[in-house]
């Protein structure tokens, strides 16, 4: 074996290493690389009340009532729903039947109390024009909960 | 390989392609900036916020890109010892932070109307910025050591190790929730952005990677001169201290 080769291979073994022991890390973090939750895990990850967490989902149609600065509406995920009442601005994407991810704890009447509230954008790009055309034609393949 | 390898014909290929590289940059740039800028539509949910997107996920590619092409300089010359693709691999790290640079701060500069923040520590974020300090700690390192070989040789170690992210930050929105959207156009199946919206993402996709590449031309040729001149100061120190006796 000629010095290239061994250090060709000693490259390829270490790269190799280094993939594996990345990978191990991190399916042993996990949720740890995790964003937020959704409402069905908050119900199946049995994660603590009194813990912080991030809540994500679609805010569902016709679930938003504005009292005020506050705001109350319904995060779903299509399986499982949370109630949640925020104070404060909301980003300018925040609308019935699109994404957001809320900050908060959930309170003793199962109420999650938000204190910051983010919009989620989807990965879909288009004029307004092609929008309410496929909205009209029946193409439209939004994501917006039609419960 | 080798043949490419040899620097004099380097710089003979560079001169060859820079004039037109650096040509076809500026036309996509300026053709992409036109139609990212006056000849798109507005998004229907971001509005003109879109028209961000145009220069960001550029950046974000070549930054990517910029680092795979390190990454594999770097194997290069550990393996083969090849001089040019030491100099390639220092030529590319800052390019690839502009880039990334670029990316973050465009996506701050976004994610401050959409989302509501300039910043999330999201896998996707994060990894952007972890690639940003491996770009960082490249240029470091590679001038950290008094002998050039060996910071190179550190460096190139530390740009392979550094690898492992790229893969982390493609696939970090499938793998886990992140507040960063999926991907629109390098997925399987149809783009989900109209056509009326790729093809100035397309253009100046396109004008980045040729900037990327005459930038990455100049520099190496720098870097071919810089060493040149250093070998020529060095052989003039030599034959200085020898002079010096006879003078006297």
């Amino acid at each position: 074996m000629t010095r290239k080769q061994r250090r060709l291979y000693f490259v390829i073994l270490g790269m190799l290493a280094l993939g594996a022991a990345t990978a191990l890390v991190l399916t042993a973090v996990g949720d740890g690389m995790v964003y937020f939750y959704t409402p069905r895990d908050l119900q199946t990850k049995h994660i603590s009340p009194d813990r912080r967490v991030r809540i994500g989902g679609l805010v569902k149609q016709g679930s938003v009532v504005r009292d005020g600065k506050t705001v109350h509406f319904v995060i779903t995920d299509l399986t499982a729903e949370l109630k949640t009442t925020y104070t404060g601005v909301l980003p300018d994407l925040f609308r019935e039947g699109q994404g957001v991810v809320a900050e908060g704890k959930v309170d003793r009447n199962g109420v999650f109390q938000a204190s910051e509230v983010l919009a989620k954008h989807d990965e879909k790009y288009m004029p307004k024009d092609v929008a309410e055309a496929l909205k009209k034609s029946g193409h439209w393949q939004g994501e917006t909960p039609q419960k | 390989m080798h043949r490419f390898a040899n620097p004099a014909r380097f710089l003979r290929l560079a001169s060859a392609i820079l004039p037109w590289s650096s040509a076809l940059s500026a036309l996509l740039i300026s053709a992409g900036l036109y139609f990212a800028l006056f000849h798109s539509p507005a998004d229907y949910q971001q509005g003109e916020t879109v028209r961000i997107m145009y220069v960001h996920v550029p950046s974000a590619w070549l930054a990517m890109a910029c680092y795979s092409t390190m990454a594999l300089s770097s194997a290069v010359a550990l393996i083969w010892k090849h001089p040019l693709a030491d100099l390639i691999a220092k030529a590319a790290s800052p390019i690839g932070a502009s880039f990334t640079f670029l990316c973050l701060v465009s996506g701050s500069l976004w994610g401050r109307p959409m989302w509501g923040t300039w910043w999330a520590w999201d896998a996707r974020l994060t990894s952007m910025l972890i690639l940003f300090f491996l770009y960082l700690g490249h240029m470091a390192l590679i001038n950290a050591f008094d002998d050039p070989s060996r910071g190179a040789k550190a460096a190139a170690i530390l740009a392979l190790t550094g690898f492992v992210n790229i893969p982390i930050i493609k696939f970090s929105v499938d793998w886990w929730n992140t507040l960063h959207q999926p991907a629109s156009v390098s997925k399987f199946g149809m783009p989900s952005i109209d056509p009326a919206m790729l093809l100035p993402l397309l253009l100046m996709a396109l004008g980045f990677t040729c900037f990327f590449v005459t930038m990455l031309l100049i520099r190496v040729r720098t870097e071919i001169i810089a060493s040149k001149l250093r070998a020529i100061r060095m052989t003039q120190i030599h034959t200085a201290h020898v002079a010096v006796p006879v003078t006297e």
